[in-house]
């Protein structure tokens, strides 16, 4: 899907010597920048942006991209990653379009080399450090959506934190299910005031966006939004006193704690999958590098050890 | 009797249209028309003041269109008025109603008043449970804690006789008198010191009716509410009103006792209208 939206790929590769490093011109990296100040000044806050049509469709991430190419230069260091994965089609083509577009950055896939990293659906199980910032791309910015059709009234129950029909959400989950069934998505509250959607990432990771030592910023391309986690900021997932929130568990029917086929990992987020051959559910790291990262850890001990 | 006053309105005003400087005087009971002729505006409230006590029920009286949802619309911030003064007041404090900014605003009507509309729709969120929509006037007021606020919607909703069985059920599965308990179970939940009631039995079957209105004598007596029951039916108010404002063409034209005014109305229109319900 994402390679048709492409296709242009050979002639856009002949014409790109007459773009901009970065693709898009400075002013209009200069008005992103500007609203990411905006955003980290006000954490959670939607800051509105004029967001500019990209030689793919929105829906493919041009928000992040956009936030990518206004803050990179020629000495970052770049990992584009989608759902955990350096390799799937859709981290691909925006790692390639963004190396085509910025000459002279380099690329990896290793989260400890980089300095900027766009991503899609995760957040790196290895914490982030100050020096680095983390791109999220996110498809629907309001978390208030779900319960208020117009925007003009969901700008005012963000300005008065009324959250009350969100809650309500949850009340209705837990009436219903008996837990919270929100998996993606998990409305969080920021530094005490808004509350985000943070981007399609598993409630595994919104433990990640509270204190984070990196700046963590969210684009919504189509949806014209930018918004911020600043670094060591409150980030915490509505919930109620007697019922917290909690992470996804990854234990089987006997209450073990499933494991990584590849690396043994017993701490990851999994993803399951069914094996080609024998038909059984299988469970991997979601996060190829941190799988890898692993593989190559016990391999250097058992050296060691050897 | 001073201190005990909850509300205080002086010379409410509403206008609909852009208005014009004839708009008062050429509308009103004798012109009979709310209409400014000159301009084509609508007075749908000119000059409305009264006072309402801790504990009462003040009846609006008037036929359709004579200004009475339009009263308490601005009194509860569903309207900006043209002109006018409110004064709320409250444990001690005193709020000027129509100059609190947003936030003020939305902190009375979420926990210090409540409201029942004819409608169920405008009062209840038919997207959540009976339970969802008390629950969520108890978390507006900061209750974070999923077993309080399960067992107090239980203990509102047996309050007004809802069958607690069916608290996970949505609005639209209810009767349109169950559904009235509903949304004064979720009027009640904060306890307001101030209670709207616009046309809450107008449409019901008259049992009904009779059994909805036994309900809010019962919340009258046993806590210190003051209710505004705005309604176009004289057996309404007989029944619930200690003191009553007749209005018409967005005037009050009578106001005192409920028995007097019944007994021996002053104003004709009064007269007319207490002789057709005899
Ligand atoms: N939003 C509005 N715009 C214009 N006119 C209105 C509006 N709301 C009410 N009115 C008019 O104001 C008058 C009073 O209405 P209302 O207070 O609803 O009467 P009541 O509740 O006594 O039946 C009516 O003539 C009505 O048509
Ligand atoms: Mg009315
Ligand atoms: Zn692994
Ligand atoms: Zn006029």
């Amino acid at each position: 899907m994402f390679n048709q939206t492409f296709s242009a790929d050979t002639q856009f590769r002949k014409a790109s010597a007459e773009y901009n490093f970065g693709f898009l011109d400075e002013y209009a990296k200069k008005e992103v920048r500007r609203s990411v100040l905006k955003a980290i000044a006000i954490p959670g806050y939607q800051v509105p942006y004029s967001s500019r049509e990209m030689p793919m469709g929105r829906g493919f991430g041009t928000g992040g991209l956009q936030l990518t190419l206004s803050l990179i230069g020629k000495k970052d260091t770049l990992k584009v990653i989608d759902q955990g994965s350096d390799d799937s089609v859709n981290a691909v083509n925006l790692r390639s379009f963004i190396e085509m577009t910025c000459p002279g950055i380099d690329t990896t896939t290793k989260v400890s080399e980089a300095t900027l990293i766009q991503s899609r659906h995760r957040i790196p199980e290895r914490e982030l450090r100050e020096d680095q910032i983390l791109v999220l791309q996110v498809p629907y910015p309001d978390a208030l959506v779900v319960v208020e059709p117009s925007e003009d009234k969901r700008k005012i129950m963000h300005g008065e934190a009324d959250y009350s029909r969100l809650l309500v959400k949850l009340y209705e989950d837990i009436v219903k299910f008996n837990e919270i069934t929100i998996s993606h998505r998990y409305p969080t509250r920021i530094n005490g005031h808004y509350v985000i959607d943070p981007s399609p990432i598993p409630r595994w990771d919104v433990p990640k966006l509270n204190n984070s030592k990196s700046l963590i910023l969210l684009g919504a391309g189509r949806e014209k939004k930018i918004y911020a986690v600043p670094p060591y900021t409150l980030a915490e997932p509505l919930e109620f006193d007697d019922i917290p929130f909690r992470v996804e568990s990854f234990n089987d029917s006997t209450g073990k704690r499933r494991t990584c086929w590849r690396c043994g990992c017993d701490h990851s987020f999994l993803d399951e999958f069914i094996d080609a051959q024998t038909g059984d559910k299988r469970y991997q790291c979601s996060d190829s590098d941190y799988c890898d990262e692993q593989i190559k850890s016990q391999v250097n001990n058992q050296e060691l050890e050897g | 009797m001073t201190n005990d006053k909850v509300l205080q309105v002086r010379n409410l005003s509403k206008v609909y249209g852009k208005g014009c400087s004839k708009c008062f005087e050429l509308t009103g009971p004798e012109h009979n028309t709310n209409i400014c002729p000159h301009c084509g505006s609508v007075v749908a409230a000119h000059d409305i003041s009264f006072d309402l006590y801790k504990g009462e029920i003040l009846g609006i009286m008037g036929e359709s269109g004579s200004g009475k949802s339009t009263a308490v619309k601005n009194l509860f911030f569903d309207e900006i008025p043209s002109s006018g003064q409110a004064i709320f007041f409250d444990e001690g404090k005193q709020y000027d109603l129509f100059n609190l900014n947003a936030q003020q605003k939305r902190h009375l009507r979420n926990h210090r008043f409540g409201m029942v509309y004819q409608n169920p729709h405008l009062g209840l969120n038919f997207n959540v449970s009976a339970g969802g929509n008390i629950a969520e006037r108890l978390l507006m007021s900061q209750l974070s804690n999923y077993q309080e606020i399960r067992e107090r919607a239980i203990e509102l909703l047996h309050r007004t006789e809802v069958l607690t069985e069916r608290m996970d059920e949505m609005p639209k599965n209810f009767s349109g008198g169950m559904q009235q308990r509903v949304q004064i179970a979720k009027a009640l939940a904060t306890n307001p010191t101030l209670l709207f009631l616009d046309e809450v039995t107008t449409g019901l079957d008259l049992s009904v009716q009779a059994a909805i209105l036994d309900l809010i004598m019962e919340i009258q007596r046993e806590s210190e509410t003051a209710m505004i029951a705005v309604t176009h039916d004289l057996g309404v108010i007989r029944l619930l009103a200690g003191r009553t404002i007749v209005m018409k063409y967005g005037r009050i034209i009578e106001s005192g006792l409920t028995d007097q005014i019944l007994e021996d109305p002053q104003d004709a229109y009064t007269q007319r209208l207490v002789a057709s319900a005899l």
